[in-house]
């Protein structure tokens, strides 16, 4: 909660009244302007695409004919995708950011440079993820064009965001903490297990949410992995796939202006499913929130 | 608190199942062709995977549509790599059909193919136009010369202005947008016009969306672009086409000028290209005689040129000596 | 009470296992990270290798035209280069300022209930696929700078540059804004004991505090303009003009590997290799860049407690 200054404590001195004032409407521009343009974006998406989100675009195969194109195997794709993707990134980010900052000496070398790696990684483009997957995951592996190299290549994109939000959360929590638990004969897995990671669920939960919503909105890496323009039937974890931002991608080109109208449709079903698989995280992170 | 982003998300799926659509068009009516050419009357199944050209794509797209509404039991993939990126997968066999928007080029891909064993067999399936256009506000250029287009687009062109192109056009400044370095469109454009494949001029709007291409063309009075007629013809009003003189008048871009061969020179073909191994399946082969025998229909219905009657006689003949 | 004659020793009297266990376990996902980076470099590295058995790399560091794909092929990637600084600075502009504003307001002015309705909103946006923002920087955003006066092209580095600030708005805020929350309370309470109003606690007091990870958040978000691809590809066009002119139309380094990966260029052709060659050289500018911002976080980061 925010601490408010206490009235008689308040400052009555009018110059530094006014320069509090004038802050608080500068932050409030800040947050309003934020607001406001991508506000603006969702709007305008929504006013063109809206008329088009109906059960028809939720439950039929794409098609030519935009009267009765969908994008089902697309919208069961991504989700999928979404939940493949937390099961994933989450045991393996918040596992390297304990590792870095409870038990790691960080005077090593090599614990400095995995620092200094992971927050390279997170400044590489997402087709090179992309370019990644295919010599890696699709030939080298011998997996195949399938939803699972999706997944994992989309796991490693975002994996430095959940790592990096992960450390910052368990740095935050006061060494207090620890050294109580440790003062009542607690091992190192104790202290973090049941002091240090509930405390920091809050800030692990941001980086999740963040890194799932941006995962779930990409195209380019995914076309390189091998995300079809054309499937008519439902995903599997090991078969061809294609993804909404992809089917989403593809009928913004098509010249028929009413694909685009179903492009602006697809978008806000995608934000709708964004939501919707961040509300875990989202509710996680309000009951767990503390205030030191 | 943490209750309300789930309401939000309810309410969006509430608002998705009600029986809205209110958006939608009547849909175009069914399917375009009749039954497919099974011979044996056994039900076919199976996965076909095509990939390649994102011209292609869509003509492929819609024939897959209604080959599986008559055989649900074959499952048919579409992938749009590109052109090349559908030749590498092709010439690793990873697929079955390649979509071209050019032949498959005999110094950098037919070896890898007969490196790895991958016999195969071509067929036109289409044709199509690339337009050449300007803005709506564009009143002097109506007709062009090819040798004006490889005054504006040759690799060494400086020309930056209308007048330059020709005296009698105004004094209005040119912006040039078209197709990125690596799209079939660009390699055959440069090769028509300029001679060479991938030689033109580098200081113009370069994108691999045609959107863009309209935006920019519409939002400059002297602006002049290119892309694939099917995008033409569905978008207008935006933009005016330039009719093309390739030595025998000016011409104007349209199905029946590609087709017949009236306007050069660019019309250009769209191909498939189908595995021999893959061809002597049975759902392979009827999807691919479904292709042939369909394709003045599947082109109307995908907004494609149809092939001339002597074109469609090439592949027909093409498919029964491949599958014989 | 008896006091103990010699003092117990601190270690266990027997190795726990199972932690043993953990802390491998824990390192083998930290192991993760490298594999990818490990996988980046022979990935990048090897046909950026072969790309300079071609093309000469002082050549191609120095020169200042891009056109490699084209028929009088030309590799100087400082055009690359100065485009992903354009776009890279006016996106930093818009989000640093913006985004911290916003953290500090949900952070310290904010009543609970809006802070938990605001933030969920603010990170929801940053699902949006960058396609949209893509189109809007170039049908919206385009057409507004030109009636403000500017005389911008159609394609420019400003609407791409403004819009991919916009995009990062919310990963900036939301991380920032995290950061001040775990500020311990007995900070403020101090300040304002002392006097303090609550700009001087929020700037003085609580941003320092938390000054590492608001830096984690910008940089997160400056990796993020740095990689971004279709907000470029569409808005500032794909032009390699080497100009700092925010109105004209640039390209970044990122933007061409996506068009071009993405494209008909035959893979194993040189043309196909300039993608390798500009990604190895984007890896390395983030690593220089990276390796600077840890020390500078080092050196002033505070610790309480």
């Amino acid at each position: 909660m925010s601490i408010a200054a206490p009235a008689d404590l308040r400052s009555t001195h009018s110059r530094g009244l006014w320069r509090g004032r004038l802050f608080v409407a500068a932050l409030l521009l800040s947050l309003a302007v934020g607001f406001l343009a991508l506000g603006t974006l969702v709007i305008d998406v929504v006013v063109k695409g809206i008329a088009y989100v109906d059960p028809v675009l939720l439950t039929n195969p794409p098609s030519s004919d935009p009267g009765i194109a969908g994008a089902r195997p697309a919208i069961l794709a991504t989700l999928y995708l979404g939940v493949l993707l937390i099961a994933f990134t989450v045991p393996i980010g918040v596992g390297t950011a304990i590792y870095l900052e409870e038990y790691a000496n960080k005077n090593r070398w090599y614990n400095r440079l995995l620092e200094l790696n992971i927050q390279n990684l997170a400044a590489v483009p997402s087709i090179v993820y992309g370019i990644l997957g295919l010599a890696f995951l699709v030939r080298g592996l011998g997996l195949g064009r399938v939803l699972l190299a999706g997944a994992l290549i989309l796991t490693l994109l975002v994996l430095p965001t959940v790592i990096i939000a992960a450390r910052e959360a368990i740095r935050a929590v006061p060494g207090s903490i620890r050294d109580g638990a440790y003062a009542l004969g607690a091992t190192q897995w104790q202290v973090v297990w049941r002091q240090v990671l509930p405390a920091a669920i809050p800030g692990i939960a941001t980086g999740s949410i963040l890194a799932l919503s941006r995962a779930i909105g990409e195209t380019a890496p995914l076309l390189l992995i091998g995300a079809l323009t054309y499937v008519s039937f439902n995903p599997t974890v090991m078969g061809p796939f294609t993804a909404l931002p992809v089917q989403i991608y593809n009928w913004t080109r098509l010249p028929n202006p009413e694909f685009k109208a179903l492009a602006a449709a697809a978008i806000i079903v995608l934000l709708a499913m964004i939501l919707l698989l961040n509300a875990a995280a989202i509710w996680l992170r309000n009951r767990y929130q503390k205030r030191w | 608190m943490g209750i309300r982003p789930l309401i939000l998300a309810g309410a969006i799926a509430a608002v998705a199942l009600l029986p809205a659509g209110c958006g939608r068009s009547d849909t175009q009516g069914a399917s375009a062709a009749g039954p497919s050419t099974t011979s044996s009357g056994a039900k076919l199944s199976g996965r076909i995977e095509a990939d390649g050209s994102s011209t292609v794509g869509p003509f492929v797209t819609a024939a897959a549509e209604d080959f599986q509404a008559q055989n649900s039991g074959v499952q048919v993939t579409v992938g749009i790599s590109g052109t090349g990126g559908g030749f590498e997968r092709f010439c690793n066999g990873e697929t079955d059909i390649s979509d071209a928007s050019r032949p498959i080029k005999d110094d950098e891909e037919v070896p890898v193919c007969q490196k790895n064993g991958i016999d195969y067999t071509e067929f036109q399936v289409a044709n199509d136009g690339i337009a050449v256009v300007v803005n709506n506000d564009n009143d002097w250029a109506k007709c062009l010369t090819v040798d004006q287009l490889t005054k504006i687009w040759g690799p060494d062109s400086q020309v930056g202005n209308w007048n330059q192109v020709d005296p009698s056009f105004p004094d209005e400044k040119l912006t040039l947008a078209g197709p990125g370095t690596d799209s079939g469109t660009f390699d055959f454009f440069t090769k028509e016009i300029n001679g060479e494949e991938d030689a033109s001029r580098t200081d113009y709007q370069a994108t691999e969306d045609d959107n863009v291409i309209v935006q920019a063309v519409e939002g400059d009075k002297g602006g002049l672009g290119y892309f694939g007629l099917s995008y033409f013809e569905q978008n207008q009003g935006n933009l005016t086409d330039v009719e093309v003189d390739g030595g025998s008048g000016c011409v104007a871009p349209t199905t029946a000028t590609v087709q017949d061969g009236s306007y050069t020179p660019l019309s250009r073909p769209l191909f498939v290209y189908v595995k021999n191994t893959s061809l002597a399946k049975p759902e392979v082969k009827a999807f691919v005689a479904y292709l042939i025998d369909n394709q003045a229909q599947i082109a109307e219905k995908a907004l494609f040129v149809p092939l001339t009657d002597e074109q469609a006689q090439k592949s027909k003949s093409d498919f029964e000596a491949g599958t014989s | 009470m008896a006091t103990p004659a010699v003092p117990l020793p601190l270690a266990p009297a027997r190795k726990r296992w199972g932690e043993v266990v953990i802390k491998g376990a824990l390192a083998l996902c930290a192991l993760v990270s490298v594999a990818t980076t490990v996988g980046i470099v022979i990935a990048l590295f090897v046909p950026a290798a072969e790309f300079f058995g071609h093309v000469s790399f002082v050549d191609f560091i120095t020169g200042t035209e891009w056109a490699p794909l084209f028929l009088q092929a030309s590799f100087g990637v400082v055009p690359l280069i100065v485009g992903t600084l354009s776009i890279t600075f006016w996106a930093c502009l818009i989000a640093m300022p913006l985004g911290l504003g916003a953290a500090i307001y949900l952070s310290e002015y904010a009543r609970p209930r809006v802070r938990g309705a605001l933030k969920p909103a603010l990170e929801l946006l940053a699902g949006i696929p960058t396609v949209v923002f893509g189109y809007f920087a170039l049908t919206f955003v385009t057409p507004l700078l030109r009636d403000l006066g500017l005389d911008v092209e159609v394609f420019n580095a400003l609407s791409a540059g403004l819009i991919v600030g916009v995009m990062i708005i919310p990963t900036v805020a939301s991380l920032s804004e995290d950061a001040m929350a775990a500020v311990p309370r007995d900070l403020r309470y101090g300040a304002y004991a002392l006097g303090s109003s609550k700009l001087q606690v929020s700037t003085r007091i609580v941003v320092p505090a938390a000054v590492s990870g608001i830096v984690a958040a910008f940089v997160l978000g400056i990796s993020r303009a740095v990689g971004e691809t279709m907000i470029v590809l569409l808005a500032a066009g794909q032009q390699p003009n080497l100009t700092f002119d925010p109105r004209q139309a640039v390209e970044t380094m990122s933007a061409f590997i996506a068009a071009t990966g993405a494209g008909d260029v035959p893979t194993g052709s040189l043309e196909y290799k300039t993608i390798f060659a500009v990604g190895a050289t984007l890896f390395v500018l983030t690593l220089v860049v990276n390796s600077v911002s840890i020390r500078l976080v080092r050196k002033y980061r505070e610790v309480y407690e």
